[in-house]
């Protein structure tokens, strides 16, 4: 190993201690920031000594969530995973989760049976793959999200195409059918493709989304037609001006049974036969995560029985419908960060009978995107009717309770300064035995996460158990 | 008097970016806290304009991709009407690419000009894709008060002298980065950059638009005020951000 390699390891560890020493949170960004700076090509030299390669998952929406799972999957099959499990996704997560496992020589531990799981950034896409060299590739989604960091939506698919188109032939593509733009990507692969979908078409909405973005064919430029329509764009699509349609899925949910704010129910159609899951995870979105870690255990060559066990085992991932237990209620935090997204949990809370508590967190931080006028593309409207209590906070407070007057809710929700003292009121607001529901942006998640894990004892994110 | 406003929105699926149907959301939700009836048209591709037939005429941001898909349609199916209405003192409001597509054209950082409908004496330039495009919150200042909001444009729009800028800017890019100004202004016609959404949080400027479009065939109307606590703290906490970074 050279010594530049074991000079970032040693600097990069360091500063992960000072930074949890002082309480500067997890460090689950900092030492890779710090390793990189002493070596830039760190991630490929870590990464080259994993014995079974590496998965990505990338995506707007579902990323942590599928890795989540992906990584329980390979803890099954008996490959310990190299997982950036905190949802630091850009090239500093990826190299802090290879910098906390090797030792100050620079070798993983139990390099040659280890199976590396990262959740990538869209847009950090292209540099990971060249670094990882993932053996599977599995794309989620393709949603506008914080256009202020990303750009638009078009700039992103580019990206994922010259990276397909630049990568090895035996790399497989796991891509979702059912989300045109990500179908679209089998004609930039190279290597083999797996499809996945939902065919059960109960789920399907009544009506159309406002948070739909790819409505229009990349090839000619005719609008979608739709037999389906699950959320936003994705459903059973096809193109009337040159015939492109969504492609039959490889593995394919023949039956879905979402039970209102509990378990999820799948049948599934897969090339090694017909398997059930049952998800500890509520919400269409969530099945379509098990859909893709479905898709992506099978494509790293384990089969369908391991793959089922290692997806049912998992329980939330961090702040994407974590439950909490404080003082004889139940806390439940769903990040929300986009509209396509937010919809989606949107729709999950509105299908739990009875009224509803919230406490809805709104930052503009860097990470959650400064831009704050996404809100007025998700359907807040949804829960207008059903909630019983309401608290708003964050730094955008303000621009949080105007969305949800316009939506119907009352004009004078309580805005609270302060995540604390806006999280104390809302359990206050609801009775013992209740739950509550937490809707942050990412930022407001870890605070708030943060602070539940003080009251209710659930482990800091960092340490989270897989 | 039974006051009713008929709204065309132009292309909203194609021009949608962020939020920018928080201003239809605003404007139902402050007539109908007045008991103004306001009909919202959706035009897309292919449907025609009657300049008779609306007091205001509204049209949202889109990608490069939306804004050449809709320019030839805007141009030819509806081009005429649009500039006749103007003309005639119906009120606009056209923000981001909407806007750059209202004044005399928009020269990208690749391909061929997109011709615009010329209602903004001015045009706009996109400085390249390795230039930083325009981005973050916004304070600008206007007759009627501040304006608040988040722009998000690669393009520079430079206005000529047939056109008076909507605003100055205090904090942020506006139009170009350069000269101060934000937005444009011909006739009852508004061109601007700012999402946020613009009208929910900016509620003298969302009444100013109402007025504008209730003139035309109700000449000068009392709005009725409304309760605005929340809004107005949208307003002053939009500002604060973006002054205090």
């Amino acid at each position: 190993m050279s010594l530049r390699v074991v000079a970032a390891i040693a600097a990069g560890k360091l500063a992960g201690t000072a930074s949890r020493a002082f309480g500067r949170g997890g460090g689950t960004a900092l030492p890779g920031v710090v390793a990189e700076k002493v070596e830039p090509r760190l991630v490929e030299r870590l990464a080259a000594q994993l014995g079974h390669g590496s998965i990505i998952v990338t995506g707007t929406n579902g990323k942590t969530t599928t890795a989540h799972m992906l990584s329980s999957v390979a803890a099954k099959a008996g490959y310990p995973p190299l997982h950036n499990r905190s949802g630091s996704n850009l090239m500093r997560g990826v190299a802090t989760a290879l910098l906390d496992s090797a030792g100050l020589l620079g070798r993983l531990s139990q390099a040659e049976r280890r199976l590396g799981v990262f959740e990538v950034d869209e847009a950090t896409l292209p540099e990971a793959v060249r670094a990882i060299k993932p053996r599977v590739l599995i794309f989620t989604n393709l949603f506008r999200d914080q256009l202020d960091r990303y750009g638009e939506v078009d700039s992103i698919a580019a990206r994922w195409r010259s990276t397909l188109e630049a990568a090895p032939e035996s790399r497989i593509a796991v891509l979702n059918a059912d989300d045109p733009s990500v179908a679209a990507l089998r004609e930039s692969a190279r290597g083999p493709v797996i499809f996945y979908g939902v065919d059960d078409r109960s789920a399907a909405l009544a009506g159309p989304e406002h948070a739909a973005d790819s409505r229009w064919c990349a090839g000619c430029g005719s609008e979608y037609v739709y037999d389906t329509l699950f959320y936003g764009h994705v459903g059973h699509w096809r193109c009337p001006g040159c015939e492109k349609s969504r492609p039959q899925p490889d593995v394919s949910a023949t039956s879905i049974r979402l039970e209102p704010g509990g378990d999820t129910t799948l049948s599934v159609a897969t090339p090694q036969g017909k398997t059930a899951l049952s998800l500890r995870l509520s919400g269409l979105y969530n099945a379509y995560n098990a859909l893709a870690a479905l898709a992506g255990g099978l494509a790293l060559g384990f089969d369908v029985e391991t793959v089922r066990a290692g997806i049912e085992a998992v329980d939330a991932a961090f702040g994407r419908q974590e439950r909490f237990e404080i003082d004889g209620r139940r806390v439940q935090v769903f990040l929300g960060k986009n509209p396509a997204g937010l919809n989606q949990v949107l729709r999950t809370i509105a299908a739990v009978p009875g009224e509803k508590r919230l406490l809805l967190l709104l930052n503009d931080d860097i990470a959650d995107g400064r831009d704050v006028s996404w809100i007025w593309d998700a359907d807040f409207e949804l829960l207008a009717d059903g909630a019983a209590s309401t608290i708003v906070s964050g730094h955008r407070a303000e621009d949080m309770a105007l969305r949800l007057k316009y939506a119907g809710f009352p004009s004078d929700l309580p805005v609270v300064r302060g995540t604390d003292e806006a999280l104390a009121l809302a359990l206050r607001e609801t009775p013992p035995g209740e739950q509550l529901f937490v809707l942050p942006t990412y930022t407001a998640m870890l605070e708030v996460r943060g602070l539940l894990a003080k009251r209710g004892g659930a482990a800091p994110y960092w340490e989270a158990p897989s | 008097m039974n006051l009713s406003i008929r709204l065309a929105h132009l292309y909203p699926k194609l021009m949608n970016l962020y939020g920018d149907r928080g201003n239809i959301i605003c404007l139902r939700h402050r007539c109908r806290a007045r008991g103004i009836e306001l009909t919202v048209d959706e035009l897309d591709l292919g449907d025609r304009l009657d300049p008779q037939a609306y007091d205001l005429i509204f049209i949202g941001g889109g990608q490069d991709r939306e804004q050449r898909r809709i320019v030839r349609d805007l141009i030819d199916v509806k081009g005429e009407a649009i500039r006749q209405a103007v003309e005639e003192g119906v009120a606009a409001l056209a923000v981001c690419g909407g806007y750059q597509l209202f004044a005399r054209y928009y020269r990208p950082a690749v391909g061929e000009d997109l011709p615009g409908l010329g209602i903004f004496d001015a045009h706009t330039e996109h400085p390249g894709e390795d230039v930083a495009r325009c981005i973050g919150n916004v304070v600008a200042d206007w007759d009627g008060g501040t304006l608040a909001g988040f722009e998000n444009h690669g393009g520079r729009t430079y206005l000529g002298g047939g056109a008076r800028p909507l605003a100055t800017v205090r904090t942020g890019y506006g139009n170009n980065g350069v000269d101060k100004t934000e937005g444009a202004v011909y006739k009852n016609a508004y061109g601007t950059y700012l999402h946020g959404s613009l009208l929910p949080k900016n509620p003298r400027f969302a009444d100013h638009v109402l007025r504008l479009a209730l003139r035309r065939r109700y000449g000068e109307v009392e709005l009725a005020p409304l309760d605005d606590a929340l809004e107005e703290a949208a307003h002053a906490a939009a500002i604060r951000v973006a002054t205090s970074r």
